[in-house]
C-alpha cells in the first residue's frame, strides 16, 4: 500500500534471528519496503527454530520466521563473496535504512561497517543492534538473550530472591532492543530531513534492559534507599497485595491493589471473612513484607471455588484491578482482542491461512496492516536482482551457481 | 549549543504514573520541548510513589499534600527520572478557561500524549476530534490499559496486571513450582512507553511527508502481547499452550544461571553450537566431558540437562561471576555476570557507554538517572535536566508562548485556572 505511514521508506535488513528482524517488521507493517537478506540455501536460523505445524520441521513453516518477517521482500545473498558485497552496496545506494545485528567484529571483517557504508551512501542510516553495543570493554563478548538479561540487570527482578534468578524468556530482550532500534531509526530519519546526513545508530540489548526497564534501580540506589529489586520492590513501603499470584479453579489471578479502597472492596466481595478482623491482617505493609504467603493461603479457598472468567467479571464490575493470567489460548480466544481485531490473518504458501498476533498500536489514518506473508527463501530474487538492479535471468543463474545468491 | 534531532517539536504531555511520562521523556531526551500538564487539583501521583513517600498514599491524596505540605511533592527521584528534560505547567482544564489555555497550547504543538482512562479528555472538549478541528495536523497518542475500543476499554490495571492479561506472566516461572512468577518490574509499562514513542515518531514522519495528523490508540495489553510471537504461533499452529520453562532453552544447553563464590552471586552461561561446547569443556579444564556420551551432541545435552547443570554448577561455584565470564569469553563461550543495579552503576562497560548520567535537582541535589540507550552518532540526544517542579514553567508557557499579559496571567492564577 502506498498510503501507509512509512510508504516510500526503503530498508535493507542483514542479520539473524530476532532483533534485526523484529526491528524491520515494525517498519514493514507500517508500509516501509523491507528487503530481507538471507544466506543462500540455508536461510535464517529462525527458519529452523519453529514452532512447526504438527511439529514437522521445515524451514518454510517456522512460526517464528513467519511472524518476524511479514510484509518483507526476501532475497538470498552471500555477502562474504566480493560480488555479493558489491551487490549489497548497490542495494544500499538506493536505501534509506540498513538494519543489522551482526557482531561488530564481523561487520568490520566483511567491510560493511558504518565507516565503509557511509562512503557508499552518505544519507544512509545504519542501525546496529548487538548485545553490548559498538563501544566499551565488553563490545566483542559473545552473548545470547539470557546473558543480556544477566548483565542488563533485568534478572534481578525475575524469580524468587531465595532461588536462582530467571531470564526473561522467549527472546524478550531481542524484541526490546528491536523496538528501541526502530524508534532511534525514526529519530534519525527526522534528523536527516534537516541535516541531509545519515548516521550510525548503536543499540545494545544490555543497555536497553539497564535503562528503560530496570534503570530506575540506579536512581533509587544512588539516592541511598535500600536496593531491594530482587524482592521485586523498590524502597519498601508497599502494601499487600503489591503483586501476588493466587491459583483459582482453572488458572491464576494477579492481585495488585495499592489503594486502600480497592482492598476494602475486595474483602467485602469475599464476604468479610472472620480472619480479616485479626490485627495481623490489618497491617498491609507487614502483610506484604513479612508474611505474604500466609495471607495468600487465607485467600486461596475463595479463589479455588471460582473460575478465571467468573472472577475477572466480578473484579471488572467492581473496579478492582485484579486480572487472570492469560495463557496463549486465552489470548487467541479473547472477546475484547477479537473485537479490536488484534489478530490478523494471512494466507501463505506451505502453511495456508494462519492467524498472526497483530498491531501494537492503532493509527486512525495510516493503520498497521499485514499485506503480505513472510517470503519464501529467495522468493524475490528475480524481482530485486532483475527488476531493480538490472541483472538478466542468465546472470541470476550464474550468480546462483557461484554461490552468490 | 548543540542541536538535537527532535529540536523544534513540541509535545503536550498529560501523562501520569509510569507509562505516559516515560513515553514523553523519550521525546524530551531527543530534544523535543515536552510540556507536562498537571494542576494542584490533578497531580501526577508519581510525585508520591516509589522511594520518597509511598506510605502517604494511604492516608492522603496528592492534592491534600499539595495544599498542606507542597515540598513533599518535589522529592521523589523516580518521578524526576520519568519526567526528566520536561517543562512543567499547572492548569485546571476542568474549568472552561483552563481548557481554552490547553487548546491554545495545542494549537502551537505537534503532539499530544496522554495515558488517561478512556474518555477523560473528551469530557473537557480536549478529545482528538475537537483538537483536530483547531489544529488539523495534530498527532494525539492515547495510551491506556486495554485500548480505547472494545468491551474492556474502561479497565484499569497496574503494571503487574498488564503482563498477567498480556500473556507474559503465564510463561515465566520455575518449572518445578505450580505458580508462575512474572517479571516484578513494570515491564508492561515500559513496553507501552517505548512503543508509544515509536508510534509518535512514525506519525511525525507521515505528517512531515503528507501534512496529515492522526489519532493513535495504544493498548498496553496489546503492545505486550505483540511480543509473544513464538508461543502464540505455537498455540495457533498446534493448539499447545506454552508453560514456564525456567531458564531452559529449546536449543541451548547448558543454558541458565549458575551459582558462584559468595552469597547471591550468579553467572549466566549459554552454549549453542558444537564448537562452543568443545570450547566450554576445554575452558573448564575438563576436555573429557565433550566425549561423555550423555553430552556428546546437542540432543543428548538437552536430554541430560539436569546432570549437565550439576556439573557446570560444581565448576562455577569456586569462581566469582566475573572470573567465570572472563574464562569463558576467552574461549568464545557466552557468559555474563548476574548484575544488580548498584553493580551496574560501577561497571566499566556501562560507564564507558555513558549509560548512567547525573543531573542536579533544586531540592534533591545530585540525582543519578539512566542515560539514553538510543545512541545516534551524528545527532545524539541528551538528558538536559531533572523533572520539573510543580508549575515551574507557567510564566514561560502562558506569557511567552501563549502571549498572556501579566494582568491576565495574575487573574487566571487568582481564579485558580493556572493552579
Amino acid at each position: 500500500m502506498d498510503n501507509q505511514a512509512l510508504s516510500g521508506l526503503k530498508v535493507v535488513e542483514y542479520g539473524s534471528f530476532v532483533s534485526a528482524s523484529y526491528c524491520t517488521k515494525l517498519m514493514a507493517d507500517m508500509g516501509a519496503e523491507v528487503i530481507r537478506i538471507e544466506e543462500p540455501s540455508k536461510g535464517d536460523e529462525s527458519r529452523d527454530y519453529g514452532p512447526f505445524p504438527d511439529d514437522v520441521p521445515n524451514p518454510e513453516r517456522s512460526g517464528l520466521f513467519l511472524y518476524l518477517n511479514t510484509d518483507k521482500l526476501g532475497i538470498t545473498l552471500n555477502v562474504r563473496t566480493a560480488t555479493g558485497k558489491a551487490i549489497l552496496g548497490e542495494l544500499l545506494k538506493a536505501a534509506d535504512v540498513f538494519v543489522e545485528n551482526n557482531p561488530p567484529r564481523l561487520t568490520s571483517e566483511l567491510g560493511i561497517d558504518y565507516a565503509k557504508l557511509k562512503e557508499v551512501n552518505p544519507r544512509l542510516i545504519v542501525t546496529s543492534i548487538t548485545p553490548y553495543g559498538q563501544t566499551g570493554p565488553y563490545r566483542d563478548y559473545k552473548a545470547y538473550a539470557i546473558n543480556c538479561c544477566a548483565f542488563g540487570g533485568v534478572s534481578q527482578s525475575i524469580g524468587h530472591y531465595w532461588r536462582e534468578p530467571l531470564t526473561a524468556p522467549l527472546s524478550q530482550g531481542h524484541y526490546q532492543a528491536a523496538v528501541s532500534g526502530a524508534g532511534a531509526t525514526m529519530v534519525a530519519l527526522l534528523a536527516r530531513d534537516v541535516t541531509g546526513r545519515g548516521q550510525h545508530i548503536d543499540i545494545s540489548e544490555a543497555d536497553v534492559w539497564a535503562t528503560y526497564h530496570v534503570g530506575f534501580g540506579i536512581t533509587i540506589y544512588a539516592f541511598g534507599v535500600k536496593d531491594n529489586l530482587r524482592k521485586g520492590y523498590i524502597g519498601g513501603g508497599w502494601t499487600y497485595p503489591a503483586r501476588r499470584v493466587i491459583p483459582c479453579k482453572d488458572g491464576y489471578i494477579a492481585l495488585c491493589a495499592p489503594q486502600l479502597k480497592q482492598w476494602v472492596k475486595f474483602v467485602d466481595l469475599m464476604g468479610n471473612p472472620e480472619w480479616i478482623q485479626n490485627p495481623r491482617y490489618r497491617d498491609r505493609h507487614a502483610m506484604e513484607d513479612d508474611y505474604p504467603e500466609e495471607v495468600d493461603a487465607l485467600l486461596a479457598p475463595w479463589f479455588l471455588e471460582r473460575t478465571k472468567k467468573e472472577l475477572f467479571e466480578l473484579f471488572e464490575k467492581n473496579a478492582i484491578p485484579f486480572a487472570p493470567l492469560y495463557n496463549m489460548a486465552d489470548e487467541v480466544s479473547d472477546q475484547h482482542l477479537s473485537e479490536r481485531k488484534f489478530f490478523a490473518t494471512l494466507d501463505r504458501a506451505e502453511v495456508g491461512v494462519l492467524k498472526y498476533p497483530g498491531a501494537p498500536y492503532k493509527f486512525s489514518k495510516t493503520p498497521w496492516s499485514l499485506e503480505r506473508p513472510a517470503p519464501l527463501l529467495g522468493e524475490h530474487n528475480e524481482e530485486i536482482y532483475c527488476g531493480r538492479l538490472g541483472y538478466s535471468k542468465e546472470d541470476l543463474v550464474a550468480l546462483r551457481r557461484a554461490g552468490v545468491i | 549549543m548543540s542541536w538535537y534531532p527532535l529540536q523544534g517539536y513540541r509535545v503536550v504531555d498529560f501523562g501520569s504514573a509510569w507509562a505516559g511520562p516515560q513515553m514523553a521523556h523519550i521525546m524530551a531526551d531527543m530534544g523535543a520541548e515536552v510540556i507536562k500538564v498537571e494542576s494542584r487539583n490533578r497531580i501526577d501521583y508519581g510525585r508520591l510513589g516509589g522511594a520518597a513517600s509511598a506510605k502517604d498514599l494511604l492516608t492522603k491524596t496528592p492534592e491534600a499534600i499539595a495544599a498542606t505540605a507542597p515540598d513533599r511533592l518535589e522529592l521523589n527521584p523516580v518521578f524526576h527520572l520519568l519526567n526528566r528534560g520536561k517543562k512543567g505547567i499547572t492548569v485546571d482544564f476542568t474549568k472552561p478557561q483552563g481548557a481554552d489555555l490547553i487548546r491554545e497550547l495545542i494549537r502551537r504543538s505537534d503532539v499530544v500524549a496522554d495515558n488517561f482512562t478512556p474518555g477523560v479528555l473528551d469530557k473537557y472538549g480536549l478529545g482528538y476530534e475537537s483538537l483536530a478541528a483547531i489544529k488539523p495536523d495534530i498527532i494525539v497518542v492515547s495510551l491506556c490499559f486495554a485500548g480505547h475500543t472494545g468491551p474492556l476499554k474502561g479497565t484499569r490495571g497496574y503494571a503487574p496486571i498488564i503482563t498477567a492479561l498480556g500473556g507474559l506472566d503465564s510463561v515465566v516461572g520455575y518449572p518445578d513450582e505450580s505458580i508462575p512468577c512474572g517479571p516484578r518490574f513494570a515491564y508492561g509499562d515500559h513496553v507501552a512507553a517505548t512503543h508509544g514513542a515509536l508510534a509518535i515518531l512514525i506519525a511525525l514522519i507521515h505528517r512531515n511527508r503528507t501534512g496529515e495528523g492522526q489519532y493513535i490508540d495504544i493498548s498496553e495489553w496489546e503492545a505486550t502481547t505483540s511480543l509473544l510471537g513464538e508461543p502464540l504461533m505455537e498455540y495457533i499452529m498446534n493448539g499447545r499452550i506454552q508453560k514456564p520453562k525456567g531458564n531452559r532453552d529449546p536449543i541451548m544447553a547448558p543454558h541458565g544461571y549458575y551459582p558462584c563464590r559468595g552469597e547471591g552471586q550468579w553467572v549466566s552461561i549459554a552454549v549453542k553450537t558444537e564448537e562452543e561446547w568443545q570450547s566450554f569443556c576445554q575452558a573448564i579444564g575438563n576436555p573429557n566431558l565433550a566425549g561423555d556420551e550423555r553430552f556428546v551432541d546437542r540432543y543428548s545435552r538437552l536430554l541430560n540437562q539436569d546432570a549437565l547443570d550439576k556439573l557446570v554448577a560444581q565448576w562455577t561455584a569456586s569462581y566469582t561471576p566475573f572470573e567465570v565470564t572472563e574464562i569463558l569469553q576467552k574461549s568464545g563461550v557466552a557468559a555474563a555476570p548476574f548484575m544488580i543495579s548498584k553493580e551496574q552503576y560501577h561497571d566499566p562497560h556501562f560507564r564507558e557507554r555513558g549509560i548512567f548520567v547525573e543531573v542536579n535537582h533544586p531540592k534533591n541535589g545530585r540525582e543519578v538517572f539512566y542515560g539514553i540507550p538510543w545512541k545516534l552518532s551524528d545527532t545524539p540526544g541528551e538528558v538536559r535536566s531533572s523533572g520539573p517542579l510543580l508549575g515551574q514553567d507557567n510564566e514561560y508557557v502562558f506569557k511567552e508562548l501563549l502571549g498572556l499579559s501579566q494582568e491576565d496571567f495574575e487573574h487566571l492564577v487568582e481564579e485558580k485556572v493556572i493552579f
